[in-house]
């Protein structure tokens, strides 16, 4: 099997593809981009580097956490998702960093629009990603979603996937 | 002008006048005499262990400073310049000896004295004899067992006359730990487009559980085979001064302490040994309760203390009457292991906040009832009427009492300051 060098249009591909695989709801799909020990955490508003035993996370999923919020929210009793929201999410700025080595350490700048019942709600921040080669293929080791919000107003929720 | 609410224990039917949802006059009308006089809390004195320290808190609408004082005392000045009004304190947290007013700068030590101000000939001598350019702090500021509340009456009741029978709930809450409670970082800033009452009621309303969060409970199941039937049941209790708890039994670990699958075998052992200490300390019949039992609580008119599978507080605030801003809280016990506290956050994190698999959903409920009070000119009353027929001694957790106990007593408030004014008319 010959393995081909990674280029950094290869992760670009891949962070656009995990974007549009969330806007199209396709979130089965988006969990197994995760490795088997993949994480998604969202630390709290103004403290990126919070240690989760100290300060309460937004979200501090696990493998088999982000399984359960991509299943569930592809419920129709995920009330607050149903009906699906339309969100359209755009990564910007995106440094990769180390993409020789093991673990491929990815950080850019996202927007994500989310629209239900006529309220448009914009999410902003910084998106970390830690990303691994598995059997020929790109995985997400971990995500990690640091808001450069003040608050959580008016958005009020973050029931979609950031 | 009709009643806003109609309470009929012959029929068994209780009411409510949905423009209370809606009405900008009626805001006005619970501003003044509701978040004026009512005990609200302010933060948790853990926030702010050592001297200097601070956090900026908006409560009742006001812009506080809530601040550990050096000489020992814990104060809630008013953020807001004796000068000419500026906010003094800018940061959100921190530790500071002083504070002062980047606009003309006058200086304040953390108690609030005036200790500098730029161009003093210009002031007469003793400008300050009177304390009246200091920064102001609330006068009513009282601790109930680390939860610390404002008042802005100053002729309001004590803050334990105030909590009554809610006092017996939050020491349920407290006394699972031997060192304390202790707030942690990261308090969750978030709003919901729906009036404030409605998370009143949603905090304490365990009617909506099953249908609301279907998705949670399903998990639960998934996650413990063992798990037949998910259980919700307990009693509705109203404690008065439209405080109200329910107490009830439910399929989901508590970190203090009753064991579930998600977490592995060595927790089990902990966790009996925690309800052993817990039997030491209260007798098998508390131990059991402190450990076993939930508690909704909610503490007139706007903190809710739910002890369930994490302890959360969360207080809000109306800026509309389609609009409040919420703070939510986690509380753990002091010098819990780390891999306890972790165990625990992932538990709060599972059902509780914005980024949970239930609270956003409880959020969409709101704000859809909210949505539809559109329709209120033509349809007029909400329904609050479970439970009445087992008499009100007899509620179940799953019942309504809790609500019509918060109804009845802002009712008290709120249209008895309508027919005042009907009166004078
Ligand atoms: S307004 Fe604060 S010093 Fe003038
Ligand atoms: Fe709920």
């Amino acid at each position: 099997m010959t393995v081909k060098t990674l280029e950094r249009q290869d992760i670009v591909d891949f962070l656009y593809t995990e974007a549009k695989i969330l806007d199209e709801w396709r979130l089965l799909d988006w969990a197994a981009l995760f490795t088997d020990d993949g994480t998604y955490v969202v630390p709290p508003i103004g403290e990126p580097e919070a240690i989760p035993t100290k300060s309460l996370y937004y979200i501090h999923d696990n493998r088999s956490r982000l399984q359960e919020r991509a299943e569930r929210l592809l419920k129709k009793e995920a009330h607050v998702e149903y009906p699906h929201s339309t969100t359209t999410r755009n990564y910007h700025n995106i440094l990769v960093s180390d993409i020789e080595s093991d673990v491929i350490t990815v950080e850019c700048n996202f927007t994500t629009h989310r629209t239900k019942r006529e309220v448009v709600d914009t999410f902003i921040g910084k998106i970390k990603y830690e990303i691994v080669r598995e059997n020929d293929r790109l995985a997400i080791q971990r995500k990690k979603v640091v808001l450069n919000l003040d608050s959580l107003r008016p958005h009020g929720k973050i029931s979609l996937i950031l | 002008m009709e009643r806003i609410i109609q309470d009929n224990v012959e029929k068994s039917e209780f009411l409510v006048n949905r423009r209370v949802f809606s009405d900008k006059e009626i805001l006005a009308r619970e501003r003044a005499e509701i978040f004026n006089k009512c005990w609200l809390f302010i933060g948790h004195e853990t926030e702010i262990p050592e001297p200097g320290d601070y956090k900026r808190k908006k409560v009742g609408g006001r812009n506080l400073l809530f601040v550990h004082s050096h000489d020992g005392e814990i104060r809630a000045l008013f953020n807001t310049c004796p000068h000419r009004g500026a906010l003094v304190c800018r940061e959100d947290s921190g530790n500071s000896r002083v504070f002062r007013c980047f606009y003309h700068a006058w200086s304040f030590k953390n108690d609030g004295e005036l200790v500098g101000m730029p161009g003093k000939d210009g002031f007469p001598e003793g400008f300050n004899d009177e304390g009246t350019k200091n920064m102001k702090a609330v006068n009513r500021l009282e601790n109930y067992r680390g939860f610390m509340f404002v008042n802005f009456d100053e002729n309001a009741v004590s803050l334990e006359e105030y909590l009554g029978n809610a006092k017996e709930y939050i020491d349920l809450v407290v006394d699972q730990s031997e060192y304390g409670m202790e707030a942690l970082g990261g308090v969750q800033q978030y709003s919901v487009r729906a009036n404030w009452k409605l998370l009143a009621e949603n905090s304490v309303d365990l009617y909506h559980g099953m249908p609301t969060h279907k998705t949670y409970f399903d998990i639960k199941q998934a996650q413990d085979p063992n798990l037949k039937r998910v259980k919700l049941e307990g009693k509705g209790i109203n404690l008065g001064n439209g405080h109200s708890v329910i107490e009830y039994v439910a399929p989901w670990g508590r970190p203090v302490a009753q064991w579930t699958p998600i977490w592995d075998e060595e927790f089990k052992n902990d966790m009996e040994k925690m309800k052993e200490r817990l039997a030491e300390r209260f007798g098998e019949e508390r131990a059991n309760r402190i450990a076993n039992y939930n508690r909704n609580i909610v503490i007139f008119p706007n903190l809710v203390i739910n002890d369930i599978m994490a302890v959360t507080a969360r207080t809000f605030y109306p800026s509309s009457p389609g609009y409040m801003e919420v703070q939510g809280y986690s509380l753990a016990p002091k010098g819990e292991s780390d891999k306890h506290r972790l165990a625990r956050n992932n538990n709060f994190l599972e059902f509780l906040g914005p980024g949970g698999f239930a609270t956003p959903d409880d959020n969409e409920a709101l704000e859809l009832c909210q949505e539809a009070y559109t329709n209120n000119t033509e349809v007029q009353w909400n329904d609050i009427s479970k439970g009445m027929v087992r008499g009100e001694g007899n509620a179940l957790a799953t019942d309504e009492l809790q609500m019509r106990s918060f109804w009845r007593h802002y009712n008290s408030i709120i249209q008895a300051s309508l027919d005042k004014e009907v009166a004078h008319q």
